[in-house]
């Protein structure tokens, strides 16, 4: 039986293996290659996507969970103008935070979750992401992150 | 036991530096020669473009692994030939070959393309700054024909053209189709005074960071093309090693695998497939049926050579073979009387373990190969190498093959092997379709060209005044030539041996020696090669004999470089070791952590100072030690890497080369137990984490001197630096890597 979900706003349906990881519909199916794969065991975040507005590990997550749910990838929050979507991307930009860059769609899918849950971040909620950058961007991806969060309170947004 | 000397080695050494960029040491300068059109667009050059509307499209040649060349490089262009930054568009170039008539033979058309020994900068700083000034000196021509003046009246700023006195102006589009049918003159053109730059030395945010952010970016793993299919291998698990017997009917039941390919054991002396494990390939229409198809396999191995060996065992026999004199690789003075002579001597080992390159982006490679024509996608640091190796896997002719180079996530050394490419390209050949080639993280764990392993035996003596008398280095690893592509007349110490780091030259009595260890794992290059293995050694090892003579480690530093002076230095990278470059950064680094401040107890700060590629570095860390965990208070970093091409990607760099030194140094090792690699993913191979990585406070010197290039120069220095560190803030001094678990124990 084929199974229903909202992909980036768009009702699409998959009648494949049912256990296929949402990752590799993503990636092979879906043709969305912004969510990367990085380790497969949900250790590293590189395929971070939000799943009914929260983030979750795509790569150990089997499309036979996503019955009746909204996913949303680094593609959707692209296509946003507002909201913590466009000031994370645009205080990544601003700041220059990607190296090899490979991770940076996991991280900034990690920081509009983190900042949509919590629109002033200390600096423990913004250690608690725990996305791996192997070039280590660390210390810039923290500084974006307050800097969308002062964008948005500055812009009431 | 090796009997070779060092002297019959520098011009080998030349080159196989270069071994690691396959198409650096084509000794050719990038010129701006061929005049063409495309599209309404005129082509100025090999490198530039310019649109009708003054859009300037610059070609960026270099292979990009996050170490920012898709920037800098079209920066210098920019920057010569005036043009308006904001009104630049940059565009990968694939590789370039072309065919040479004297000699024979195949010719690069950009000049150097891959990433390693932190070779971009400093080759391209006047390659590409000469293709900006013949760029500009064409459309300066072109205006002053069109307006019937003398070219020394032409004003070219900031992407147009005027006339002394602005009675003509015009932007670069409206030249640009006269501009492309001059040739400029043959030799050097003058270049631009750093006083009138606008590009270079500001800071440049990268040029594709849009597309990263917003996930449109295709890397090479996302390639999709008509007709393919994607394969993934199950390799050997024991190094040389192979298939006793496979049994695919599982495998084959399952919908949408295509192909089930054999890949036979590579014989030790075929550099070509070096690396290569014997297995057996998938081929599906999707990524998950190719994994679940391997999955299905039921294969038995037939264990290799190395079948029984551990790394255990490798560190008794690096340690014991640390007894044993080595090859001397630099000998001065008489390092057995000066330690047999002297009142207050060391002697003490350090470990150094392999390592994994773990590129966030695992390896993998999409061929197409038709009847006389291939087409390559790849993340990739030797795209030369890429081409030959294809062409020496189908006899396709070099000029057929084409090499693209998508952005690749992370390189670090891994990425100028093209094992992956090799092995794409022989599944291609049998799957009679185009086949993109993916590693999970687990293949790529277990089949790297590791850090070499080794142990340093440090022997050092003190003069009766405190000064040091003597060092003595014995070094005993697992060379990187072995088995190597174009390595097999290296010397065997060539990237574990740093035969003219910091304190040869400054000791009288000094000797380095190598004895090489046998083990059956392919060794690669590492970020920052020889000066990750050996700098631990050595810059843990000053900081003892400061600690032994009772006199503060900055200071004792400074005592030994002494005054400014130029040492000679036949290493990678640089002529010369400037001692006063490498006491200044040091001096940096020691002011702005506030070495001499008080401190609250428990807390210690550490140094350590390196020259890298022809850049110089210091460390600063400041810890504590509680309940086992380190805590890292602050983290100064201070380089002189000469004239900063790029500030802003200058100081990503050092943040991450810093803090990759540090993520090695508190977790990594990859360990072998009865022949097979025991980690397999992020779980048991840690990646620092957002949690335990420090801001790293970066100080650049200013400086007009040619640039070295800095991507890997910010990593070896943070290991020493944080034992010392950690040694200050304890008493508990670490000699071996990883730091993380012996702080728990």
């Amino acid at each position: 039986m084929a199974i229903r979900f909202a992909l980036n706003e768009r009702q699409v349906e998959w009648d494949g293996d049912p256990a296929m990881p949402l990752l590799w519909y993503l990636r092979d199916h879906a043709g969305l290659t912004g969510t990367k794969y990085g380790c497969g065991i949900g250790a590293c975040g590189a395929c971070t996507v939000h799943i009914d507005g929260g983030a979750q590990r795509a790569c150990v997550m089997p499309v036979a969970g996503l019955e009746g749910k909204r996913v949303t990838t680094i593609e959707g929050v692209a296509q946003s103008d507002e909201g913590a979507a466009a000031a994370v991307r645009e205080a990544w930009i601003e700041l220059d935070v990607p190296q090899c860059g490979w991770c940076q769609a996991g991280q900034v899918m990690a920081a509009i979750d983190l900042l949509s849950r919590k629109p002033e971040p200390s600096d423990d909620d913004i250690a608690s992401i725990t996305n791996l950058c192997r070039c280590g961007t660390y210390p810039r991806i923290r500084a974006a992150i307050r800097r969308a969060a002062a964008a948005r309170r500055e812009g009431g947004a | 036991m090796s009997t070779f000397t060092r002297r019959d080695f520098l011009v080998v050494t030349a080159t196989a530096a270069g071994g690691l960029v396959a198409s650096a040491y084509f000794p050719v300068r990038a010129r701006a020669a061929a005049t063409a059109t495309h599209g309404s667009a005129a082509v100025l050059g090999a490198f530039v473009r310019v649109e009708p509307d003054g859009t300037v499209v610059i070609g960026a040649r270099g292979a990009e692994i996050g170490q920012g060349v898709i920037t800098s490089l079209p920066m210098l262009i920019a920057e010569e030939m005036d043009a308006d930054w904001s009104r630049v568009r940059v565009e990968q170039l694939p590789l370039g070959i072309e065919a040479s008539p004297k000699p024979p033979g195949i010719r690069p058309r950009f000049g150097a393309q891959g990433a390693g020994g932190s070779t971009n900068i400093p080759e391209a700083w006047n390659e590409l700054r000469q293709v900006g000034a013949q760029v500009r000196w064409r459309l300066a021509s072109a205006a002053a024909q069109r307006w019937g003046v003398k070219q020394g009246e032409i004003r070219v700023e900031n992407g147009s053209l005027s006339v002394s006195g602005g009675r003509r102006t015009a932007h670069f589009g409206e030249v640009a189709a006269d501009a492309a049918k001059l040739s400029p003159p043959e030799g050097e053109l003058p270049l631009k005074p750093a006083s009138a730059w606008r590009i270079v030395g500001k800071p440049q945010r990268t040029v594709d960071a849009g597309e990263i952010v917003t996930g449109r970016l295709r890397y090479g793993l996302d390639v999709r093309e008509p007709g393919m299919l994607t394969a993934v291998v199950a390799r050997c698990p024991y190094f040389g090693g192979d298939v006793a017997s496979v049994n695919d009917a599982k495998a084959r039941a399952i919908p949408g695998v295509r192909k089930i390919v054999r890949l036979p054991a590579t014989p030790a002396d075929q550099p070509l497939l070096h690396g290569l494990a014997a297995g057996v390939a998938v081929v599906a229409d999707d990524t998950w049926t190719a994994l679940k198809a391997r999955d299905a396999l039921e294969i038995e191995w037939k264990p290799g050579p190395g079948a029984k060996d551990s790394t255990a065992a490798l560190e008794e026999r690096c340690v014991a073979a640390t007894k044993r004199a080595g090859a001397q690789v630099r000998n001065d003075g008489d390092v057995e009387a000066a330690q047999a002579g002297a009142k207050r001597t060391l002697d003490v080992t350090y470990v150094v373990p392999f390592l994994a390159h773990a590129t966030m982006e695992p390896q993998n490679a999409f061929v197409k190969l038709e009847k006389d024509r291939a087409l390559v996608i790849a993340p990739t640091q030797s795209p030369g190498q890429a081409n030959k190796v294809v062409h020496e896997l189908t006899g396709i002719p070099r000029l057929n093959i084409e090499v693209q180079l998508p952005r690749a996530g992370g390189g670090f050394g891994r990425r100028g092997e093209t094992d992956a490419i090799a092995e794409a390209t022989l599944i291609a050949k049998q799957a009679g379709a185009p086949v993109k080639l993916v590693w999970t993280r687990e293949d790529d764990l277990r089949n790297d060209f590791y850090r070499p392993f080794g142990a340093h035996r440090m022997r050092g003596a003190l003069a009766e005044n405190g000064e040091l008398a003597s060092w003595w280095h014995t070094t005993v690893g697992t060379p990187i030539a072995w088995r190597a592509r174009d390595m097999e007349q290296a010397p065997p110490w060539m990237g574990l041996v740093d035969e003219d780091g910091m304190p040869a030259g400054l000791v009288p009595n000094y000797r380095s020696e190598f004895t090489a260890a046998e083990f059956q794992r392919m060794r690669g290059w590492w970020r920052g090669p020889v000066h990750t293995f050996a700098a631990f050694a050595t810059q843990s090892f000053v900081d003892e004999m400061a600690h032994l003579a009772v006199r503060d480690p900055v200071e004792f530093r400074l005592a030994l470089l002494g005054e400014p002076r130029e040492l000679p230095y036949d290493g990678h990278g640089a002529k010369v070791l400037d001692t006063g470059r490498l006491a200044n950064v040091l001096r940096i680094a020691a002011e702005k952590i506030g070495w001499k401040q008080a401190r609250p107890a428990g807390r210690g700060v550490g140094v350590a100072a390196h020259l890298v590629f022809g850049g110089y570095t210091a460390h600063a860390f400041e810890v504590s030690v509680a309940d086992g965990a380190l805590r890292i208070h602050r983290c100064v970093c201070a380089v002189d890497v000469g004239q900063p091409v790029n500030p802003l990607g200058l100081e990503a760099q050092i943040l991450g080369g810093t803090l990759d030194g540090v993520s090695a140094a508190l977790h990594q090792e990859i360990t072998v137990k009865d022949g097979r690699i025991e980690q397999g993913n992020f779980g048991d191979y840690r990646l620092l984490a957002m949690s335990e990585a420090p801001d790293v406070e970066v100080h650049v010197v200013p400086s007009t001197l040619a640039p070295a290039g800095a991507g890997e120069m910010g990593t070896p220095t943070a290991a020493p630096a944080l034992a010392n560190a950690i040694f200050a803030a304890t008493g508990k001094r670490l000699r071996r890597m990883p730091f993380a678990p012996q702080l728990r124990a």
